[in-house]
Protein backbone atom coordinates (compact mmCIF):
# COMPACT_ATOMS: atom_id res chain seq x y z
CA UNK A 1 0.00 0.00 0.00
CA UNK A 2 1.53 3.26 -1.01
CA UNK A 3 -0.34 6.18 0.16
CA UNK A 4 -0.06 9.74 1.34
CA UNK A 5 -0.84 9.01 5.08
CA UNK A 6 0.53 8.99 8.75
CA UNK A 7 -1.24 6.60 10.41
CA UNK A 8 -3.83 4.23 9.18
CA UNK A 9 -6.21 4.91 12.17
CA UNK A 10 -5.71 8.61 11.58
CA UNK A 11 -6.80 8.85 7.88
CA UNK A 12 -10.38 10.51 8.97
CA UNK A 13 -9.63 12.12 11.45
CA UNK A 14 -6.48 14.02 10.22
CA UNK A 15 -8.07 14.95 6.95
CA UNK A 16 -11.05 16.08 8.54
CA UNK A 17 -8.28 18.81 10.28
CA UNK A 18 -7.25 19.95 7.19
CA UNK A 19 -10.82 20.47 5.54
CA UNK A 20 -11.38 22.64 8.87
CA UNK A 21 -8.53 24.86 8.35
CA UNK A 22 -8.37 25.12 4.74
CA UNK A 23 -12.27 26.29 4.27
CA UNK A 24 -13.08 27.58 7.89
CA UNK A 25 -14.54 30.66 5.29
CA UNK A 26 -17.32 28.79 4.64
CA UNK A 27 -17.63 25.36 7.18
CA UNK A 28 -16.48 24.33 11.14
CA UNK A 29 -15.83 21.04 11.69
CA UNK A 30 -16.86 19.78 14.98
CA UNK A 31 -15.08 16.46 16.48
CA UNK A 32 -16.39 14.45 19.00
CA UNK A 33 -18.85 13.89 17.63
CA UNK A 34 -18.01 14.47 14.32
CA UNK A 35 -19.45 16.86 11.97
CA UNK A 36 -19.44 19.40 9.16
CA UNK A 37 -21.79 22.49 9.68
CA UNK A 38 -22.29 25.67 7.42
CA UNK A 39 -20.26 28.23 8.79
CA UNK A 40 -23.32 30.63 9.43
CA UNK A 41 -25.79 27.90 10.81
CA UNK A 42 -28.06 27.27 11.72
CA UNK A 43 -30.12 29.73 9.54
CA UNK A 44 -33.09 31.28 10.27
CA UNK A 45 -36.61 29.86 8.92
CA UNK A 46 -34.96 27.38 6.59
CA UNK A 47 -34.85 23.60 6.58
CA UNK A 48 -31.60 22.18 7.85
CA UNK A 49 -30.35 20.01 5.24
CA UNK A 50 -27.89 16.98 6.37
CA UNK A 51 -26.28 14.03 4.76
CA UNK A 52 -23.70 11.54 5.88
CA UNK A 53 -22.09 8.58 5.01
CA UNK A 54 -18.72 6.60 4.87
CA UNK A 55 -15.58 8.53 4.42
CA UNK A 56 -13.57 8.14 1.09
CA UNK A 57 -16.61 9.27 -1.26
CA UNK A 58 -14.54 13.09 -1.18
CA UNK A 59 -15.77 15.44 -1.88
CA UNK A 60 -18.91 13.48 -0.87
CA UNK A 61 -20.31 14.66 1.54
CA UNK A 62 -18.83 17.48 3.81
CA UNK A 63 -17.29 19.41 0.34
CA UNK A 64 -20.72 20.39 -0.59
CA UNK A 65 -21.57 21.79 3.15
CA UNK A 66 -22.20 25.48 2.61
CA UNK A 67 -24.83 28.29 1.06
CA UNK A 68 -27.16 26.30 -1.44
CA UNK A 69 -25.97 22.67 -0.64
CA UNK A 70 -26.29 20.79 2.75
CA UNK A 71 -26.64 22.52 6.08
CA UNK A 72 -24.06 19.61 7.98
CA UNK A 73 -22.93 16.03 6.86
CA UNK A 74 -21.40 13.52 9.10
CA UNK A 75 -18.62 11.58 8.23
CA UNK A 76 -17.93 7.34 8.63
CA UNK A 77 -15.26 6.21 9.05
CA UNK A 78 -13.22 4.92 5.51
CA UNK A 79 -16.71 3.46 4.15
CA UNK A 80 -18.86 3.02 6.88
CA UNK A 81 -21.53 4.25 7.85
CA UNK A 82 -21.81 7.24 10.41
CA UNK A 83 -23.37 6.94 13.98
CA UNK A 84 -26.74 8.11 15.47
CA UNK A 85 -25.02 10.49 17.68
CA UNK A 86 -23.13 12.30 14.69
CA UNK A 87 -26.40 12.67 12.84
CA UNK A 88 -27.96 14.06 16.15
CA UNK A 89 -25.78 16.33 17.12
CA UNK A 90 -25.55 17.88 13.47
CA UNK A 91 -28.91 17.94 12.80
CA UNK A 92 -29.90 20.20 16.19
CA UNK A 93 -26.98 22.34 15.30
CA UNK A 94 -28.60 23.42 12.08
CA UNK A 95 -32.54 23.54 13.07
CA UNK A 96 -33.46 27.00 12.04
CA UNK A 97 -36.93 26.16 13.15
CA UNK A 98 -38.08 25.23 9.96
CA UNK A 99 -37.53 21.21 10.27
CA UNK A 100 -34.28 18.85 9.37
CA UNK A 101 -34.22 16.88 5.85
CA UNK A 102 -32.57 13.53 6.32
CA UNK A 103 -30.84 12.41 2.98
CA UNK A 104 -29.60 8.92 3.09
CA UNK A 105 -27.56 6.90 0.17
CA UNK A 106 -29.36 3.53 0.11
CA UNK A 107 -27.40 1.67 2.71
CA UNK A 108 -28.34 -0.46 5.49
CA UNK A 109 -25.77 0.44 7.57
CA UNK A 110 -26.87 4.52 6.71
CA UNK A 111 -30.38 4.01 6.90
CA UNK A 112 -30.63 2.32 10.17
CA UNK A 113 -28.36 5.12 11.84
CA UNK A 114 -30.15 7.97 10.09
CA UNK A 115 -33.27 5.88 11.33
CA UNK A 116 -32.08 5.81 15.18
CA UNK A 117 -30.49 9.08 14.79
CA UNK A 118 -34.15 10.50 14.10
CA UNK A 119 -35.79 8.56 16.39
CA UNK A 120 -33.56 10.17 18.82
CA UNK A 121 -34.45 13.99 17.47
CA UNK A 122 -37.72 13.43 17.19
CA UNK A 123 -37.80 12.23 21.56
CA UNK A 124 -36.02 15.52 21.85
CA UNK A 125 -38.41 17.85 19.71
CA UNK A 126 -36.90 18.12 16.26
CA UNK A 127 -39.00 17.65 12.89
CA UNK A 128 -37.32 15.30 11.32
CA UNK A 129 -37.77 13.90 7.70
CA UNK A 130 -35.73 11.87 5.37
CA UNK A 131 -35.95 10.63 1.86
CA UNK A 132 -33.16 7.98 0.30
CA UNK A 133 -31.85 8.05 -3.20
CA UNK A 134 -31.42 4.42 -4.30
CA UNK A 135 -30.18 5.30 -8.36
CA UNK A 136 -27.56 2.81 -9.27
CA UNK A 137 -29.12 0.36 -12.00
CA UNK A 138 -26.46 -2.60 -11.54
CA UNK A 139 -28.70 -3.33 -8.61
CA UNK A 140 -31.82 -5.31 -9.18
CA UNK A 141 -34.50 -3.91 -6.78
CA UNK A 142 -35.96 -6.79 -5.44
CA UNK A 143 -37.68 -7.92 -2.41
CA UNK A 144 -34.35 -10.30 -2.26
CA UNK A 145 -31.66 -7.38 -1.81
CA UNK A 146 -31.05 -4.90 0.45
CA UNK A 147 -32.31 -2.59 -2.60
CA UNK A 148 -30.31 -0.12 -5.00
CA UNK A 149 -27.91 1.46 -3.81
CA UNK A 150 -27.23 5.08 -3.45
CA UNK A 151 -24.10 6.98 -6.06
CA UNK A 152 -23.88 9.53 -8.50
CA UNK A 153 -27.14 11.14 -8.05
CA UNK A 154 -26.75 11.46 -4.29
CA UNK A 155 -24.74 14.94 -5.52
CA UNK A 156 -27.32 16.35 -7.76
CA UNK A 157 -29.99 15.57 -5.46
CA UNK A 158 -27.66 17.38 -2.59
CA UNK A 159 -27.25 20.30 -5.13
CA UNK A 160 -30.92 20.65 -6.14
CA UNK A 161 -32.81 20.05 -2.46
CA UNK A 162 -30.00 22.59 -0.63
CA UNK A 163 -31.50 25.25 -3.28
CA UNK A 164 -35.06 24.86 -2.70
CA UNK A 165 -34.61 24.91 0.98
CA UNK A 166 -32.50 28.16 0.12
CA UNK A 167 -35.77 29.46 -1.00
CA UNK A 168 -37.59 28.97 2.46
CA UNK A 169 -39.35 26.11 1.27
CA UNK A 170 -41.41 23.88 3.67
CA UNK A 171 -39.64 20.47 5.05
CA UNK A 172 -42.35 18.83 3.09
CA UNK A 173 -41.63 20.73 -0.35
CA UNK A 174 -37.77 20.27 0.80
CA UNK A 175 -38.25 16.53 0.82
CA UNK A 176 -40.36 15.97 -2.10
CA UNK A 177 -38.35 17.73 -4.25
CA UNK A 178 -35.48 15.23 -3.44
CA UNK A 179 -38.07 12.55 -3.83
CA UNK A 180 -38.41 13.57 -7.03
CA UNK A 181 -34.42 13.97 -8.28
CA UNK A 182 -34.66 10.55 -6.82
CA UNK A 183 -37.57 9.41 -9.10
CA UNK A 184 -36.39 10.63 -11.98
CA UNK A 185 -32.28 9.71 -11.90
CA UNK A 186 -30.53 7.09 -12.79
CA UNK A 187 -26.91 6.04 -12.76
CA UNK A 188 -24.47 3.17 -13.43
CA UNK A 189 -20.66 3.11 -12.74
CA UNK A 190 -17.45 0.99 -13.69
CA UNK A 191 -13.88 0.39 -12.11
CA UNK A 192 -10.62 0.34 -14.43
CA UNK A 193 -8.71 -0.83 -10.71
CA UNK A 194 -10.02 -1.37 -6.85
CA UNK A 195 -9.07 0.56 -4.60
CA UNK A 196 -7.21 0.11 -0.69
CA UNK A 197 -8.56 1.27 2.30
CA UNK A 198 -5.68 2.23 4.21
CA UNK A 199 -6.66 0.15 7.84
CA UNK A 200 -7.50 -3.18 5.46
CA UNK A 201 -3.86 -2.40 3.67
CA UNK A 202 -4.53 -4.46 0.35
CA UNK A 203 -7.08 -3.79 -2.28
CA UNK A 204 -10.43 -4.56 -2.22
CA UNK A 205 -10.68 -7.07 -5.12
CA UNK A 206 -8.30 -8.12 -7.82
CA UNK A 207 -8.74 -6.48 -11.33
CA UNK A 208 -6.06 -7.60 -13.80
CA UNK A 209 -4.27 -5.36 -16.05
CA UNK A 210 -6.23 -6.55 -18.68
CA UNK A 211 -9.94 -6.42 -17.08
CA UNK A 212 -12.18 -4.32 -15.93
CA UNK A 213 -15.94 -4.51 -13.66
CA UNK A 214 -19.05 -3.25 -14.50
CA UNK A 215 -21.74 -2.21 -12.35
CA UNK A 216 -19.44 -1.61 -9.77
CA UNK A 217 -20.70 0.57 -6.74
CA UNK A 218 -18.82 3.54 -4.18
CA UNK A 219 -17.37 1.01 -2.04
CA UNK A 220 -15.33 -1.47 -4.24
CA UNK A 221 -18.37 -4.30 -4.15
CA UNK A 222 -18.24 -6.41 -6.91
CA UNK A 223 -19.92 -5.42 -9.84
CA UNK A 224 -22.80 -6.88 -12.28
CA UNK A 225 -20.02 -8.82 -14.54
CA UNK A 226 -16.10 -8.94 -14.96
CA UNK A 227 -15.07 -7.88 -18.44
CA UNK A 228 -11.89 -7.42 -20.72
CA UNK A 229 -11.14 -4.02 -20.76
CA UNK A 230 -12.39 -2.43 -23.99
CA UNK A 231 -12.70 1.19 -25.61
CA UNK A 232 -13.90 4.29 -24.10
CA UNK A 233 -16.88 4.23 -26.56
CA UNK A 234 -17.73 0.76 -25.78
CA UNK A 235 -17.49 1.25 -22.09
CA UNK A 236 -19.57 4.77 -22.19
CA UNK A 237 -22.29 2.82 -24.28
CA UNK A 238 -22.42 0.03 -21.70
CA UNK A 239 -23.33 2.35 -18.90
CA UNK A 240 -25.41 4.73 -20.93
CA UNK A 241 -28.04 1.91 -22.59
CA UNK A 242 -29.25 0.01 -19.12
CA UNK A 243 -29.45 3.58 -17.48
CA UNK A 244 -31.43 4.66 -20.27
CA UNK A 245 -33.29 1.75 -20.28
CA UNK A 246 -34.48 1.79 -16.70
CA UNK A 247 -36.30 4.72 -16.56
CA UNK A 248 -36.87 4.52 -19.33
CA UNK A 249 -35.73 8.38 -20.74
CA UNK A 250 -37.33 9.07 -23.44
CA UNK A 251 -37.54 10.77 -27.05
CA UNK A 252 -37.95 14.33 -25.92
CA UNK A 253 -36.50 14.21 -21.98
CA UNK A 254 -34.58 17.17 -20.80
CA UNK A 255 -32.07 16.00 -18.93
CA UNK A 256 -28.82 16.66 -17.08
CA UNK A 257 -25.73 14.26 -18.12
CA UNK A 258 -23.48 13.72 -15.19
CA UNK A 259 -20.19 11.84 -15.90
CA UNK A 260 -18.15 11.46 -12.92
CA UNK A 261 -14.59 10.13 -11.53
CA UNK A 262 -14.25 7.50 -9.37
CA UNK A 263 -10.81 9.23 -8.06
CA UNK A 264 -8.13 7.78 -9.90
CA UNK A 265 -9.00 8.69 -13.25
CA UNK A 266 -8.45 12.09 -14.93
CA UNK A 267 -10.62 14.64 -16.21
CA UNK A 268 -9.21 14.30 -19.45
CA UNK A 269 -10.68 10.76 -19.59
CA UNK A 270 -13.62 11.71 -18.29
CA UNK A 271 -14.50 14.30 -21.32
CA UNK A 272 -13.78 11.34 -23.88
CA UNK A 273 -16.70 9.53 -21.97
CA UNK A 274 -18.94 12.45 -21.91
CA UNK A 275 -17.74 13.28 -25.79
CA UNK A 276 -19.91 9.74 -26.09
CA UNK A 277 -22.17 9.95 -23.83
CA UNK A 278 -23.53 12.69 -25.16
CA UNK A 279 -23.39 11.49 -28.65
CA UNK A 280 -25.59 8.63 -27.04
CA UNK A 281 -28.12 10.81 -25.57
CA UNK A 282 -28.57 12.50 -28.78
CA UNK A 283 -29.35 8.98 -30.59
CA UNK A 284 -32.48 8.66 -27.94
CA UNK A 285 -33.25 12.06 -28.94
CA UNK A 286 -33.04 12.97 -25.19
CA UNK A 287 -32.09 16.71 -24.72
CA UNK A 288 -29.36 17.34 -22.57
CA UNK A 289 -29.43 20.81 -21.06
CA UNK A 290 -27.10 20.89 -18.46
CA UNK A 291 -23.83 19.15 -18.02
CA UNK A 292 -21.27 18.30 -15.03
CA UNK A 293 -18.06 16.57 -15.33
CA UNK A 294 -15.71 15.46 -12.88
CA UNK A 295 -14.76 13.22 -9.72
CA UNK A 296 -17.66 14.20 -7.46
CA UNK A 297 -18.73 11.11 -5.42
CA UNK A 298 -15.31 9.12 -5.26
CA UNK A 299 -14.21 6.06 -4.56
CA UNK A 300 -10.58 6.44 -2.68
CA UNK A 301 -8.34 5.85 -5.69
CA UNK A 302 -10.55 3.55 -8.13
CA UNK A 303 -10.15 4.68 -11.20
CA UNK A 304 -13.29 4.16 -13.44
CA UNK A 305 -16.36 6.45 -13.80
CA UNK A 306 -20.28 6.58 -13.58
CA UNK A 307 -22.81 8.40 -15.62
CA UNK A 308 -26.09 9.50 -14.05
CA UNK A 309 -29.23 10.84 -15.74
CA UNK A 310 -31.57 12.98 -14.36
CA UNK A 311 -34.81 14.11 -15.75
CA UNK A 312 -35.31 17.85 -15.57
CA UNK A 313 -38.25 20.35 -15.62
CA UNK A 314 -38.33 23.87 -14.69
CA UNK A 315 -37.96 23.72 -11.68
CA UNK A 316 -35.22 21.50 -11.36
CA UNK A 317 -33.24 23.21 -13.55
CA UNK A 318 -33.72 26.48 -11.81
CA UNK A 319 -32.51 24.65 -9.08
CA UNK A 320 -29.82 23.03 -10.40
CA UNK A 321 -28.74 26.74 -11.26
CA UNK A 322 -29.32 28.68 -7.93
CA UNK A 323 -26.39 30.17 -6.26
CA UNK A 324 -24.07 27.33 -4.21
CA UNK A 325 -21.13 28.31 -2.39
CA UNK A 326 -19.20 25.59 -0.83
CA UNK A 327 -15.86 23.96 -0.83
CA UNK A 328 -16.43 21.75 -3.61
CA UNK A 329 -19.01 23.15 -5.96
CA UNK A 330 -19.57 27.37 -6.64
CA UNK A 331 -21.36 28.93 -9.08
CA UNK A 332 -23.61 31.97 -9.49
CA UNK A 333 -22.08 33.92 -6.94
CA UNK B 1 -32.65 -27.24 43.96
CA UNK B 2 -33.15 -23.57 42.45
CA UNK B 3 -31.75 -22.63 39.13
CA UNK B 4 -28.50 -20.11 39.56
CA UNK B 5 -28.97 -16.83 38.65
CA UNK B 6 -26.67 -14.09 37.13
CA UNK B 7 -25.72 -11.41 39.29
CA UNK B 8 -24.05 -8.14 38.14
CA UNK B 9 -20.76 -9.71 38.49
CA UNK B 10 -21.21 -12.21 35.88
CA UNK B 11 -22.24 -9.17 33.67
CA UNK B 12 -19.34 -7.65 34.30
CA UNK B 13 -17.36 -11.00 33.68
CA UNK B 14 -19.52 -11.29 29.89
CA UNK B 15 -19.27 -8.05 28.92
CA UNK B 16 -15.65 -8.39 29.40
CA UNK B 17 -15.23 -11.82 27.66
CA UNK B 18 -17.21 -10.54 24.81
CA UNK B 19 -14.64 -7.60 24.51
CA UNK B 20 -11.77 -10.49 24.59
CA UNK B 21 -13.25 -12.70 22.15
CA UNK B 22 -14.06 -10.23 19.63
CA UNK B 23 -10.78 -8.43 19.88
CA UNK B 24 -9.08 -12.28 19.41
CA UNK B 25 -11.12 -12.63 16.15
CA UNK B 26 -10.92 -8.75 14.75
CA UNK B 27 -9.11 -10.73 11.47
CA UNK B 28 -11.36 -13.63 11.33
CA UNK B 29 -14.52 -11.89 11.58
CA UNK B 30 -12.90 -8.97 8.86
CA UNK B 31 -12.15 -11.89 6.65
CA UNK B 32 -15.43 -12.81 6.68
CA UNK B 33 -16.83 -9.90 5.84
CA UNK B 34 -14.03 -8.77 3.04
CA UNK B 35 -15.60 -12.37 0.89
CA UNK B 36 -19.43 -10.98 0.97
CA UNK B 37 -19.54 -7.21 2.67
CA UNK B 38 -17.07 -4.45 2.58
CA UNK B 39 -14.56 -5.79 5.43
CA UNK B 40 -15.10 -3.48 8.00
CA UNK B 41 -17.07 -6.09 10.81
CA UNK B 42 -13.97 -7.12 12.80
CA UNK B 43 -12.82 -3.40 12.52
CA UNK B 44 -16.42 -2.09 13.75
CA UNK B 45 -17.20 -4.19 16.60
CA UNK B 46 -13.18 -4.30 17.93
CA UNK B 47 -13.53 -0.61 18.29
CA UNK B 48 -17.38 -0.89 19.89
CA UNK B 49 -16.51 -3.31 22.44
CA UNK B 50 -13.18 -2.08 23.67
CA UNK B 51 -14.97 1.12 24.33
CA UNK B 52 -17.50 -0.63 26.07
CA UNK B 53 -14.74 -2.13 28.43
CA UNK B 54 -14.00 1.31 29.48
CA UNK B 55 -17.33 2.40 30.37
CA UNK B 56 -17.70 -0.76 32.50
CA UNK B 57 -14.63 0.43 34.69
CA UNK B 58 -15.91 3.93 34.93
CA UNK B 59 -19.26 2.55 36.42
CA UNK B 60 -18.57 0.61 39.29
CA UNK B 61 -21.99 1.89 40.56
CA UNK B 62 -24.07 1.04 37.85
CA UNK B 63 -26.86 -1.85 38.42
CA UNK B 64 -27.45 -5.05 35.58
CA UNK B 65 -29.93 -2.66 33.55
CA UNK B 66 -27.83 0.60 33.86
CA UNK B 67 -24.81 -1.95 32.36
CA UNK B 68 -26.77 -3.56 29.16
CA UNK B 69 -28.15 0.36 28.47
CA UNK B 70 -24.49 1.64 28.68
CA UNK B 71 -23.44 -1.00 26.08
CA UNK B 72 -26.07 -0.44 23.75
CA UNK B 73 -25.53 3.19 23.88
CA UNK B 74 -21.38 2.68 23.72
CA UNK B 75 -22.07 0.83 20.63
CA UNK B 76 -24.31 2.76 19.07
CA UNK B 77 -21.93 5.28 19.06
CA UNK B 78 -18.87 3.92 18.19
CA UNK B 79 -19.85 1.02 15.57
CA UNK B 80 -20.94 2.29 12.82
CA UNK B 81 -22.25 0.48 9.72
CA UNK B 82 -25.12 -2.29 9.96
CA UNK B 83 -23.92 -3.77 12.93
CA UNK B 84 -23.68 -0.77 15.52
CA UNK B 85 -27.48 0.16 15.33
CA UNK B 86 -28.54 -3.67 15.42
CA UNK B 87 -26.07 -4.60 18.69
CA UNK B 88 -27.53 -0.84 19.80
CA UNK B 89 -30.47 -2.27 19.74
CA UNK B 90 -29.64 -6.03 21.34
CA UNK B 91 -28.31 -4.02 24.35
CA UNK B 92 -31.29 -1.53 24.67
CA UNK B 93 -33.97 -4.20 24.49
CA UNK B 94 -32.29 -6.42 26.90
CA UNK B 95 -32.22 -3.39 29.17
CA UNK B 96 -35.70 -2.51 29.42
CA UNK B 97 -37.08 -6.25 29.86
CA UNK B 98 -34.59 -6.68 32.99
CA UNK B 99 -35.15 -3.03 34.28
CA UNK B 100 -35.37 -2.71 38.47
CA UNK B 101 -33.52 -6.79 38.78
CA UNK B 102 -30.88 -6.66 40.64
CA UNK B 103 -30.01 -10.29 39.71
CA UNK B 104 -31.34 -12.47 36.88
CA UNK B 105 -33.42 -15.88 36.33
CA UNK B 106 -32.38 -18.01 33.94
CA UNK B 107 -36.26 -16.60 32.97
CA UNK B 108 -35.18 -13.03 32.90
CA UNK B 109 -32.20 -13.95 30.31
CA UNK B 110 -34.76 -15.58 28.26
CA UNK B 111 -36.51 -12.97 28.25
CA UNK B 112 -33.96 -10.39 28.14
CA UNK B 113 -32.74 -12.24 24.58
CA UNK B 114 -35.98 -12.16 23.34
CA UNK B 115 -37.07 -8.51 22.97
CA UNK B 116 -33.08 -8.30 21.74
CA UNK B 117 -33.91 -10.50 18.78
CA UNK B 118 -37.64 -8.72 18.31
CA UNK B 119 -35.33 -5.87 18.40
CA UNK B 120 -33.22 -6.70 15.67
CA UNK B 121 -35.90 -7.94 13.79
CA UNK B 122 -37.61 -4.64 14.00
CA UNK B 123 -34.71 -2.34 13.15
CA UNK B 124 -33.54 -4.32 10.38
CA UNK B 125 -36.62 -6.10 8.86
CA UNK B 126 -35.16 -8.87 8.35
CA UNK B 127 -36.19 -12.87 9.25
CA UNK B 128 -34.91 -16.21 9.56
CA UNK B 129 -32.71 -17.81 6.55
CA UNK B 130 -32.00 -13.93 5.03
CA UNK B 131 -28.36 -14.36 6.29
CA UNK B 132 -27.51 -12.26 8.78
CA UNK B 133 -27.18 -12.63 12.67
CA UNK B 134 -30.60 -13.43 13.52
CA UNK B 135 -29.47 -17.07 12.25
CA UNK B 136 -27.26 -17.47 14.95
CA UNK B 137 -29.53 -15.68 17.56
CA UNK B 138 -33.20 -17.07 16.85
CA UNK B 139 -31.82 -20.68 17.23
CA UNK B 140 -29.85 -19.55 20.69
CA UNK B 141 -33.43 -18.13 21.71
CA UNK B 142 -35.46 -21.08 20.80
CA UNK B 143 -32.63 -23.47 22.46
CA UNK B 144 -32.86 -21.54 25.80
CA UNK B 145 -36.81 -21.63 25.57
CA UNK B 146 -36.73 -25.39 25.18
CA UNK B 147 -33.47 -26.02 27.95
CA UNK B 148 -36.01 -23.54 30.61
CA UNK B 149 -39.16 -26.32 29.76
CA UNK B 150 -37.30 -28.89 31.01
CA UNK B 151 -35.85 -27.44 34.34
CA UNK B 152 -32.49 -27.64 32.69
CA UNK B 153 -29.67 -25.77 35.18
CA UNK B 154 -28.58 -22.47 33.99
CA UNK B 155 -24.73 -23.11 32.50
CA UNK B 156 -26.81 -26.19 30.82
CA UNK B 157 -29.05 -23.83 29.30
CA UNK B 158 -26.67 -21.56 28.25
CA UNK B 159 -24.52 -23.79 26.63
CA UNK B 160 -27.16 -25.32 24.55
CA UNK B 161 -28.21 -22.27 23.41
CA UNK B 162 -24.39 -21.38 22.57
CA UNK B 163 -24.33 -24.82 20.95
CA UNK B 164 -27.71 -23.71 18.56
CA UNK B 165 -26.66 -20.50 17.81
CA UNK B 166 -23.18 -22.06 16.46
CA UNK B 167 -25.40 -24.27 14.57
CA UNK B 168 -27.12 -21.21 12.95
CA UNK B 169 -24.14 -19.91 12.58
CA UNK B 170 -22.80 -22.56 10.49
CA UNK B 171 -26.29 -22.72 8.58
CA UNK B 172 -25.57 -19.43 6.86
CA UNK B 173 -22.97 -20.40 4.64
CA UNK B 174 -24.76 -22.10 1.91
CA UNK B 175 -27.73 -19.11 2.49
CA UNK B 176 -28.38 -16.47 -0.43
CA UNK B 177 -27.85 -13.07 1.48
CA UNK B 178 -31.35 -11.54 1.55
CA UNK B 179 -30.54 -8.00 3.88
CA UNK B 180 -27.37 -5.83 4.05
CA UNK B 181 -24.49 -5.33 1.73
CA UNK B 182 -24.18 -8.95 0.88
CA UNK B 183 -27.38 -9.08 -0.96
CA UNK B 184 -25.51 -7.44 -3.54
CA UNK B 185 -23.89 -10.25 -5.02
CA UNK B 186 -26.96 -12.56 -5.08
CA UNK B 187 -26.04 -15.70 -5.92
CA UNK B 188 -22.45 -14.95 -4.82
CA UNK B 189 -23.28 -14.68 -1.48
CA UNK B 190 -23.69 -18.49 -0.86
CA UNK B 191 -20.54 -20.73 0.36
CA UNK B 192 -19.56 -18.06 2.95
CA UNK B 193 -20.19 -18.12 6.72
CA UNK B 194 -22.50 -14.40 7.43
CA UNK B 195 -20.22 -12.29 9.62
CA UNK B 196 -22.66 -10.74 11.67
CA UNK B 197 -24.21 -14.43 12.55
CA UNK B 198 -20.67 -14.71 13.12
CA UNK B 199 -19.81 -11.91 15.76
CA UNK B 200 -23.47 -13.19 17.20
CA UNK B 201 -22.42 -16.27 17.92
CA UNK B 202 -18.85 -15.13 19.47
CA UNK B 203 -21.41 -13.06 22.46
CA UNK B 204 -23.25 -16.04 22.85
CA UNK B 205 -20.74 -18.17 23.45
CA UNK B 206 -18.81 -15.53 26.20
CA UNK B 207 -22.24 -15.74 27.75
CA UNK B 208 -22.29 -19.27 28.00
CA UNK B 209 -18.64 -19.20 29.38
CA UNK B 210 -19.58 -16.38 31.62
CA UNK B 211 -22.99 -16.07 32.74
CA UNK B 212 -23.49 -19.14 35.39
CA UNK B 213 -19.88 -19.20 36.88
CA UNK B 214 -18.81 -17.80 40.17
N1 LIG C 1 -31.17 -5.90 7.87
C1 LIG C 1 -30.39 -6.63 8.68
N2 LIG C 1 -30.91 -7.31 9.73
C2 LIG C 1 -30.12 -8.03 10.54
N3 LIG C 1 -28.79 -8.14 10.39
C3 LIG C 1 -28.22 -7.49 9.37
C4 LIG C 1 -28.98 -6.71 8.46
N4 LIG C 1 -28.13 -6.17 7.55
C5 LIG C 1 -26.90 -6.59 7.88
N5 LIG C 1 -26.95 -7.37 8.98
C6 LIG C 1 -25.84 -8.01 9.66
O1 LIG C 1 -24.76 -7.08 9.72
C7 LIG C 1 -23.56 -7.71 9.31
C8 LIG C 1 -22.62 -6.71 8.66
O2 LIG C 1 -22.29 -5.72 9.58
P1 LIG C 1 -21.31 -4.53 9.21
O3 LIG C 1 -21.12 -3.70 10.41
O4 LIG C 1 -20.13 -5.05 8.49
O5 LIG C 1 -22.24 -3.69 8.25
P2 LIG C 1 -22.03 -3.06 6.83
O6 LIG C 1 -23.11 -3.61 5.97
O7 LIG C 1 -20.63 -3.19 6.37
O8 LIG C 1 -22.34 -1.55 7.15
P3 LIG C 1 -21.95 -0.31 6.23
O9 LIG C 1 -22.76 -0.57 5.02
O10 LIG C 1 -22.37 0.94 6.88
O11 LIG C 1 -20.47 -0.42 6.04
C9 LIG C 1 -24.01 -8.80 8.37
O12 LIG C 1 -23.09 -9.85 8.37
C10 LIG C 1 -25.37 -9.22 8.91
O13 LIG C 1 -25.27 -10.26 9.87
MG1 LIG D 1 -19.28 -4.55 6.60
Amino acid sequence: MKKLINRAEDVVRESLEGFAAAHADLIRVNFEPAYVARRDAPVNGKVGVVSGGGSGHEPLHSGYVGMGMLDAACPGSIFSSPTPDQMLEASKAVDGGAGILHIIKNYTGDQMNFEMAAELGRAEGLEIDSAVIDDDVAVTDSLYTAGRRGVGLTVLAEKITGAAAEERRSLKEVANICRQVNSWGRSMGMALTSCTVPHIGHPMFDLPENEMEIGIGIHGEPGRKRLPIQSADEITAMLMEPVIQDLPYRAGDRVLLFVNGMGGTPLSELYIVYRQALSIAKGHRLNVERSFVGSYITSLEMAGCSITLLKLDDTLIRLWDAPVKTPALRWGI
Amino acid sequence: MPLQTIDKGAIVRWLTACADSIAANREYLTKLDAAIGDGDHGVNMDRGFKAVVVKLSAGAEMDIPQLMKSAGMTLISTVGGASGPLYGTFFLQAAQVCAGKAELTLADWIAMLKAAMNGIMARGKASAGDKTMLDALAPAVQALEDAAAQVHSTAGALALSACAAKAGMSATEPLVARKGRASYLGERSAGHLDPGAASMYLLLKAAAETLASR
